[in-house]
């Protein structure tokens, strides 16, 4: 038996960006249904790193830092929304980020990429390099194997599941309706609006947003997008609970509120495979080791593999259909770090409002000369 | 609270130390056994809530009888065999790490 649903908004994915971007949608009056995959999909939002990070990204794409520090400045009031409405404590900490460099020329290399981006940025883009002194006044156990690192201090952390389980939760009770536990077998568009088959029912609304990570890449085309996404796995260790020492954030390793640590990260082009292989992980293991030697007879409690949803050249693509009026996909690479911006201008833009400026760049068109195979 | 089966094969006993105190176990024996059959009924504080924890699985699998042994950290109680003079403190919270030298 088939049943059929209207909305004013439907929104495809339930990882952190899908319920970010529904969020935002409900809070602003929609009515809005989320169309999830079920436990088997592949979702990043449940298997990544947790970090609210600036340092770095937006290399030869000024638009991009800006848009991440952006996000990064409107975390604070984003967990306390989200604190205040769910109860939920996302374990938001932002007290600044390095990334440690294991030699000079890993270190001058960084801080030359650094520099750039400054220069590409403007002057009051947030980095300092520290020597391995610095470091380890800053962070008492660091390993004398550490040369130095690239200090931001706009970054930071957060719990990833916590913040998934409040973003839904905030969604539910402002009325939004999410139905789990099936994949989207088509997508209609006529007469002005949309109408996605799932599960033997059919859904419909005047306005479409994909947001299903890697899935966007087949979704796209059914309403006139492009997405050309590939999976590039990540592999992460996280050991028993400690006490606390890891006052900062690292690239590599992160102490969480409940005392884990947890170790990244490796960057492997392997498809659609999420295992875990014996060789990352002890190189990811004796990498932590090094920066931090006191983690050496500690107790790894679980390790997996997740894919990143990565565009070409990493940076998001934000688009409406000319084709399909009404229908947008977003993908990303930081989910976490611009959850805010997602709920806030860029569900404002969805619902009708001005598109914000930092993302106007960020258009598929971009890769029609780039091999993207 | 807990007591042992009747009819089994004697073994020696041999003397391990918990919590600073003497304790008389069963050669043989898993700590986290010997531990019970001495009383013990909270092994160790969650590091979250502080809540009390003692073996539910005895198999390796449920990680709630974790202890010290000899200067080490949770230790899963249940896969260790007593050996004489082995030293065991009970935990409270989260391992606490060795500073870096």
């Amino acid at each position: 038996m088939s049943t059929h649903t209207e909305a004013d908004i439907l929104v495809i994915g339930g990882g952190v960006v899908g319920l970010s971007l529904a969020y935002g949608l409900v809070r602003g009056g929609d009515r809005v249904v989320l169309l999830d995959e079920g436990d088997d999909a592949l979702r990043a939002a449940r298997g990544n790193f947790g970090l609210v990070w600036v340092q770095g990204k937006g290399l030869g794409q000024p638009a991009y830092a800006r848009w991440t520090l952006k996000a990064a400045a409107a975390w604070p009031a984003f967990a306390a929304e989200l604190r205040e409405r769910t109860g939920i404590d996302v374990e938001l900490s932002q007290p600044g980020g390095l990334t440690m460099c294991l030699d000079d020329n890993e270190l001058a290399e960084r801080a030359a990429q650094l520099q750039r981006l400054r220069g590409e940025v403007g002057p009051d883009y947030p980095y300092d390099v520290l020597d391995g002194d610095a470091v380890r006044r800053l962070l008492p156990q660091t390993g004398p194997a550490v040369a130095g690192a690239v200090h931001c201090a706009a970054d930071g952390h957060t719990s990833p599941l916590r913040l998934l389980r409040a973003l839904l939760q905030a969604y539910e009770d402002l009325g939004g309706r999410y139905v789990p536990g099936g994949r989207v077998e088509a997508i209609a568009h006529r007469a002005g609006g949309f109408e996605v088959t799932t599960g033997g029912a059919t859904y419909a609304s005047s306005r479409l947003v994909l947001a299903a990570g890697l899935g966007n890449r087949t979704l796209a085309p059914l309403v006139g997008l492009s997405a050309p996404v590939k999976p590039n796995r990540g592999q992460i260790l996280v050991t028993e609970r400690l006490q606390p020492f890891l006052t900062h954030p690292t690239l590599y390793v992160r102490q969480t509120g409940e005392g884990v640590i947890q170790i990244g990260d490796s960057k492997e082009d392997v498809g659609y495979d999420d295992a875990t292989t014996l060789a990352q992980l002890s190189r990811i293991a004796a990498r932590a080791a090094k920066c931090f030697p006191l983690l050496e007879g500690v107790n790894i409690v679980r390790t997996w593999g997740a894919l990143r949803v990565m565009s070409p050249d990493g940076f998001p693509i934000y688009q409406a259909s000319t084709q399909c009026p009404g229908a947008f996909v977003v993908t990303c690479h930081s989910g976490i770090t611009l959850a805010p911006q997602h709920a806030g201008p860029l569900a404002d833009w969805i619902r009708g409002g001005e598109e914000p400026q930092e993302t106007r760049g960020f258009k598929a068109e971009r890769f029609d000369h780039v091999p993207t195979h | 609270m807990f007591r042992r089966i009747e009819g089994q094969a004697p073994r020696r006993t041999i003397a391990i130390e918990v919590e600073g105190r003497e304790v008389n176990a069963r050669e043989g024996d898993p700590l986290a056994v010997a531990l019970l059959e001495a009383g013990v009924e909270r092994f160790r504080d969650t590091p979250v809530t502080g809540a009390a924890r003692a073996p539910l699985c005895l198999m390796g699998v449920c990680f709630d009888c974790l202890v010290e042994v000899d200067g080490r950290p949770n230790v899963q109680a249940c896969m260790v065999t007593v050996r004489e003079g082995m030293r065991v403190r009970l935990q409270h919270g989260a391992r606490r790490l060795e500073p870096a030298r």
